[in-house]
């Protein structure tokens, strides 16, 4: 695991000082993480670079996991597919569900420390503990056009809570609590973005079967609806009209979440017949995540709604054009024909693609251009600086504080 | 409290952290924009004006606030986007003053350009009004001398040349910027301090604003 001091190449030594210097402010306090599960989704990820950092900077940190069932995961399934704006109902007796499961872990977990940390709608039940300690809402998912009946059924704990943390300005709602815009971050010292020799890339190509003597078209992401597989197929059928290449449409399953293998059902199906596409259901391995994003020509990240799309700032980092949908917080990391290409249809994505195919000179610079951006923006160093001052923020109500 | 210099020992560098605030506050249109220019707080109205120079160093040339690049790219108004982006940001010493001049631009456009009142955008288009949340720290840099000064200057982070710049200057609402202040008066080299008064932070990034420093201050040990 990187230590704080191996960023300093990438950021700076001012950058790495300033944290120990926010870090020195927040001796004493006891700060507790809680999310739905320790493997697979962003929030697991970030969590887990993020903790040790913290605790190293010597702020008091520790993680917990809350503790469900299949009913449970299907429920929350639900949630995150209607606070995208999905249709659909969520029953009464879902709602119960979940609300027992609260209670469930209620009874089991200490809830003691200065500041709970409390990671999207699973464990929001648990606020119904707090006592003079402060909480804060971290709010992953899109919820710019909720489903009325599951945000005003969260509405009534999030407003119990001290702060509430989106991750894009569009996401923003009135509330009655404070909001913060944090958004999240990849740690360019991980598995999934160092620098890896081209043996790796090599050897993870040849795993998979796959030969690079065409470019190779990439998203890499849960099979899951709302980063619409389906779409990039019929996408990639129009570009593969004109220009020679391969679609490589790599993912995994989160353990939250119920609704993976029918996706990627639906996905075989559809690349059935269709040349040169690569399905691959990988087991969580960074390491190939980043061998094939660094193998990749262009990188597409299609989603219909999405919550941030870290793999966007992933491909930046790796210098690689982009192809992404003008959704959630993926305007923020790119901007149209400066660092990638925006799309909001196939038709669109289609385009995208065999113009940067087509214009390798065009593709490189929007490649660079994203790198730039995402090491001034999208770094674990400035998430930790965020959060520490998200926490700082707690105790002071004035707009300029001095620390 | 505001962040002092003890002369006898040198010039402190301190920085300023930021976090953003949301409001939930949004316009579609310009009269919505006009409306919450009118009432967000001040706080809100400074991280528009300011917060590119931070977030978007590398993503040059880029319009001086976010209203002018809402109102140019995403409402489509280019004549409105220009008037707004030639704002000159450093002849205002208050945020209350730099509000005034927003209003007064966009009110006088829509009395000479009424049919600007249909332009909309759909929801997600909209722009969304947040505010700063500023944390100011000292650093360990000190200078006693210019020499120093320089040295500290190539090391500490955009923020605090940030912070000893403009928030020095408009958001705590001090006449010049920290730097000037301290070469005039510990220094006693008022014409240094001019030279480096007069230059026009919000034309430039961070970077490139730190590299004109440097310059007129080593210009000055030779």
């Amino acid at each position: 695991m990187p230590k704080i001091d191996d960023y300093i190449p990438i950021v700076g030594q001012s950058v790495i000082d300033d944290l120990r210097l926010l870090a020195d402010h927040l001796k004493g306090k006891r700060i507790q993480h809680i999310n739905s599960t320790a493997v697979g989704g962003g929030v697991a990820e970030i969590l887990n670079r993020m903790v040790p950092l913290l605790k190293e900077l010597g702020v008091n940190t520790h993680w917990d996991v809350i503790k469900g069932g299949e009913k449970f995961y299907d429920v929350t399934k639900k949630f995150h597919n209607a606070l995208h704006g999905k249709e659909g109902d969520v029953s009464n007796e879902e709602l119960a569900t979940f609300l027992e499961n609260g209670e469930r872990n209620l009874k089991e977990m200490d809830l003691s420390a200065d500041i709970v940390f409390v990671h999207d709608p699973q464990p929001i039940t648990l606020v119904k503990k707090k006592k003079e300690n402060k909480w804060i809402w971290r709010c992953h998912v899109d919820v710019s056009r909720p489903n009325p009946k599951v945000w005003e059924f969260l509405g009534k704990f999030i407003a119990q809570y001290d702060a509430s943390v989106f991750s894009a300005p569009g996401f923003s709602p009135q509330l009655s609590i404070p909001q913060f815009l944090i958004a999240p971050s990849i740690d360019p010292l991980s598995d999934k973005n160092k620098e890896l020799p081209p043996e790796t890339i090599e050897a993870v190509l040849r795993k998979y079967n796959i030969v690079k003597d065409k470019p190779i078209v990439t998203q890499i992401s849960r099979f899951d609806y709302l980063k619409d597989p389906v779409g990039v197929i019929e996408a990639f059928k129009q570009v593969r009209k004109y220009i020679d290449c391969q679609l490589i449409l790599a993912g995994g399953t989160a353990s939250d979440d119920p609704e993976g293998q029918k996706v990627l059902d639906e996905v075989m199906e559809k690349a059935k017949g269709v040349p040169d596409v690569h399905v691959l259901l990988m087991p969580h391995n960074d390491i190939e995540v980043n061998a094939l994003q660094c193998a990749s020509d262009v990188i597409v990240q299609k989603s219909i709604k999405e919550g941030f799309g870290l793999t966007i700032s992933e491909a930046l980092w790796k210098s690689k054009p982009v192809v992404a949908g003008n959704v959630g917080g993926i305007p923020l990391q790119v901007t149209h024909k400066y660092s990638g290409l925006l799309c909001h249809s196939v038709d669109g994505c289609a385009f995208a693609i065999k113009q940067l195919l087509n214009s390798p000179a065009y593709a490189k610079k929007l490649g660079e251009n994203g790198r730039e951006h995402v090491r001034n923006n999208f770094l674990l160093t400035r998430h930790l600086k965020e959060y520490m001052l998200l926490f700082l923020s707690l105790y002071h109500k004035e707009d300029v504080v001095y620390l | 409290m505001t962040p002092k210099t003890d002369e006898k020992k040198g010039f402190r560098f301190y920085t300023r952290l930021n976090l953003s605030g949301l409001t939930g506050l949004k316009a579609a249109t310009l009269e919505e924009l006009l409306q919450h220019i009118k009432e967000v707080p001040g706080s809100c109205i400074y991280h528009h004006t300011h917060r590119f120079l931070q977030q978007h160093q590398y993503l040059s040339p880029e319009p001086p606030n976010d209203f002018a690049y809402w109102v140019t790219h995403i409402l489509g108004d280019d004549r409105l986007g220009e008037d707004l982006a030639s704002i000159d940001t450093v002849q205002f010493t208050t945020i209350r003053e730099l509000r005034e001049k927003i209003v007064t631009v966009i009110e006088e456009y829509l009395k000479k350009y009424p049919s600007a009142k249909r332009r909309f955008v759909n929801e997600e288009q909209a722009f969304s009004f947040i505010k700063s949340m500023s944390f100011i720290l000292p650093t360990h840099y000190i200078a006693s001398n210019l020499r120093e000064f320089i040295e500290i200057l190539r090391k500490v982070t955009i923020d605090s040349i940030y912070f000893h710049i403009f928030e020095a200057r408009l958001r705590l609402e001090k006449k010049s910027n920290d730097f000037s202040n301290w070469i005039e008066s510990f220094l006693g080299d008022k014409e240094l301090a001019e030279k480096i008064a007069q230059l026009d932070p919000y034309t430039q990034t961070l970077e490139d604003l730190r590299q004109a420093l440097i310059r007129i201050l080593e210009r000055k040990l030779k």
